[in-house]
């Protein structure tokens, strides 16, 4: 996975809460690969109607949008199914970062394992945002060192991130290669732990 | 001296290999699941040249893809097929036990891990689900993980987990007649909300809860997830072990008598501080439905669908006027008005042998109105059914009885779709637009409510079919 440090780009709004996974990505589309790419299926139902065609109003639909790479939304994004699908599709499809209030938990983990920054502010700090994209896609910069969200007038919001996904995300590195590194901890756990346990081997 | 600890931080300390220097967790895996949606989980594990570390603590079966009726031929769609059949290879090439397609064990994961016994209490266990938090009604510290985690397991048996908050939330006293667990975890989610427990872990107690089943503790459980919970748990108790005795994967011979020692320390100590408790009288628990697009739109079945401009939060107004525009409804309607246009009764929430009883008894010697289907947990409880006659209490309602599997509930094989605009009385766990197929819209309730649904051809309280009342 890629490193995330700074993103400087685009942001559009969607002024929902609750978006649950099967929003993001609809089940019918999650037996594909993960290398066939799920750009074209991120809120397909919401985006499109039943035809095909484009809803003009769904905020991330028209040329600026499609250049996105900041989604700025409101609270328990992501909540639902643990289908990773729902953070490929935001990536394949340009996203960088989500801003919310707040995150389903298995989204939020799913992200971190991807490079997909969530980024979670006050509800008047978000709202804030939301009127910076009322009129359509609009500039932000995140910074995931100085964790701060900054507006182009130069009005920043700071936010928490947990430190080991802070760590993991700036880095961009496998979580398996670096747990591999602790093979002989674990090994030795298990031994002592299945000795108290036999039912569990 | 601190306090003592809660039945979640007694499981994980058990499982802590080490705490990071960011102050995350790395866990030992007791026992993973998979399914045959985890074929990414697979890919990633190969692209990145890993092999399984422990195939033996892995189990799979075939749940969300596989057709329920007509065998593999009911399975039109080549994409879908490949799925089911991509779970063999997967587990093939890895030396992982699998129940696929045709196995007499294969089911709905959540149904058969307790079923077969894989599930134990004091295990942490994960699955590439959400519905994971199912297996907490054992005392197993469960969670759904996303593809990723799924590989890091394979690879490593451990997961590396920041550690979620506790939430206690107790029921007291008996539940009312026709009261079932479906209808407590929906009017706690209502109560809640859909992120109510997010970052927190919830451990059920209390008087309500000692008297559910294990079938029931089980549906409880379940949908932890959809109150944004990291996993629900209940402490084990003589009806866990009694439950657990003599299945396929349990402990037996010496090691049986060592787990149940071992079980019986797992309960939260009685000056354990959780960081949040809710409590809620059972008594004012009513058979429950819900009206919207969140399975937090929940309320008694006697009421009358929500008028949004009675909500001060305008927030959450605007949620229920785009939610009463998708599923098509009114202000003010009776639940009990509501006319509906099929029924499904399974999903690894409500498809057990009690739960297909509790329908059983609603449909015996009635008729269907409207296109209904049962779809059982799992080949075990499909067998169970016959050999009780419900299947043929069903056919003879006029009710369609299908072979194991996710199916309508999350409409993933293609063929068990709700149609756009139909309205579907399901007793599986999401009501999101969509999920049962594109503009489908769901009423979620217990399965006896569902079966009432399909004799009443609208939605009623299923009380008045318990008493003999209204046909």
């Amino acid at each position: 996975m890629k490193p995330v440090q700074k993103i400087h780009g685009l942001a559009v709004g969607l002024e929902i809460g609750n978006v649950d996974t099967d929003q993001i990505v609809p089940a019918r589309y999650l037996y594909r690969n993960r290398s066939d790419g799920f750009a074209d299926t991120l809120f397909r139902d919401m985006r499109f109607d039943p035809e095909g065609r484009e809803h003009e109003s769904f905020p991330l639909n028209g040329p600026e949008a499609e250049r996105a790479a900041i989604l700025v939304t409101l609270d328990n994004f992501g909540c639902g199914s643990s289908r990773e699908h729902a953070v490929w599709a935001l990536i394949d499809a340009g996203y960088q970062a989500v801003i919310a209030v707040s995150f389903g938990d298995i989204f939020r983990n799913n992200a971190h394992e991807n490079g997909l920054l969530p980024v979670v502010l006050e509800e008047h700090e978000v709202m804030h945002l939301l009127q910076h994209v009322k009129g359509g896609p609009a500039t932000l910069a995140v910074d995931l060192e100085t964790q701060q969200v900054t507006l182009p007038d130069g009005i920043c919001f700071s936010f928490d991130i947990d430190s080991a996904a802070h760590e993991n995300l700036l880095l961009g590195r496998s979580k398996i290669d670096a747990t591999h590194s602790l093979r002989s901890t674990i090994d030795e756990f298990e031994e002592a732990y299945l000795g108290r346990h036999p039912w569990s081997e | 001296m601190t306090g003592g600890k809660t039945l979640f931080e007694k499981i994980w300390d058990t499982h802590e290999i080490k705490v990071s220097e960011n102050g995350e967790s790395l866990l030992y895996v007791d026992r993973h699941f998979i399914h045959d949606g985890t074929s990414q989980a697979f890919e990633k594990l190969e692209l990145e040249g890993h092999r399984v570390k422990s195939p033996h603590k892995t189990f799979g079966t075939a749940d969300h893809y596989v057709p329920t009726r007509d065998g593999l031929d009911g399975l039109t769609d080549p994409e879908r097929r490949a799925m089911v059949l991509r779970l063999d290879e997967d587990a093939k090439r890895h030396n992982i036990r699998s129940f696929g397609f045709g196995h007499q064990h294969q089911g709905i994961v959540h149904v058969i891990g307790p079923e077969l016994g894989l599930t134990l209490p004091g295990f942490l266990l994960v699955c590439g689900d959400s519905h994971t938090s199912t297996h907490g009604a054992l005392g197993a510290f469960a969670f759904g993980v996303g593809a990723s985690e799924v590989a890091h397991v394979l690879a490593t048996q451990t997961i590396w987990q920041a550690r979620p908050k506790t939430m206690r939330i107790t029921l007291d006293g008996r539940a009312d007649v026709g009261v079932t667990a479906k209808d407590m975890i929906l009017h706690i989610i209502g109560t809640i909300g859909a992120g109510g427990a997010t970052g927190h872990v919830i451990e059920y107690a209390g008087s309500g809860i000692e008297a559910l089943s294990m079938e029931g503790r089980l549906t409880l459980c379940n949908m932890s997830i959809e109150a944004g919970a990291r996993a629900g748990l209940i402490a084990p108790d003589d009806k866990t072990v009694a439950y657990l005795k003599g299945r396929p994967f349990a402990p037996s011979g010496a090691d049986w008598g060592r787990a149940v020692a071992h079980w019986q320390t797992l309960t939260s100590d009685s000056d354990a501080a959780f960081d949040r408790e809710v409590r809620i009288e059972t008594g004012n628990v009513s058979p429950t439905v819900t009206w919207g697009t969140s399975p937090e739109d929940a309320v008694p079945v006697t009421a009358a669908v929500p008028d949004p401009q009675g909500e001060p939060d305008a927030e959450r107004r605007a949620r229920m006027i785009r939610a009463l525009d998708y599923m098509n409804l009114k202000p003010g309607t009776p639940m009990e008005s509501i006319a509906v246009d099929r029924v499904f009764i399974g999903s690894c929430t409500n498809s057990r042998i009690e739960d297909l009883r509790a329908a059983a008894e609603i449909l015996k010697g009635r008729k269907t109105k409207i296109p209904a289907m049962v779809v059982p947990g799992s080949m075990s409880v499909k067998a169970a059914a016959e050999a009780e006659g419900l299947d043929r209490v069903f056919v003879e309602a006029g009710v369609e009885w299908r072979d194991p599997g996710c199916s309508m509930c999350v409409a993933m094989n293609g063929v068990d779709v709700v149609g756009p605009g139909e309205r579907c009385a399901s007793t599986s766990n999401r009501n999101f637009a969509g999920r049962q197929g594109r503009g489908a819209r769901t009423h979620l309730m217990s399965p006896a409510m569902a079966a009432a649904a399909a004799v009443a051809g609208r939605i009623v309280d299923p009380r008045k079919s318990i008493a003999g009342g209204e046909a």
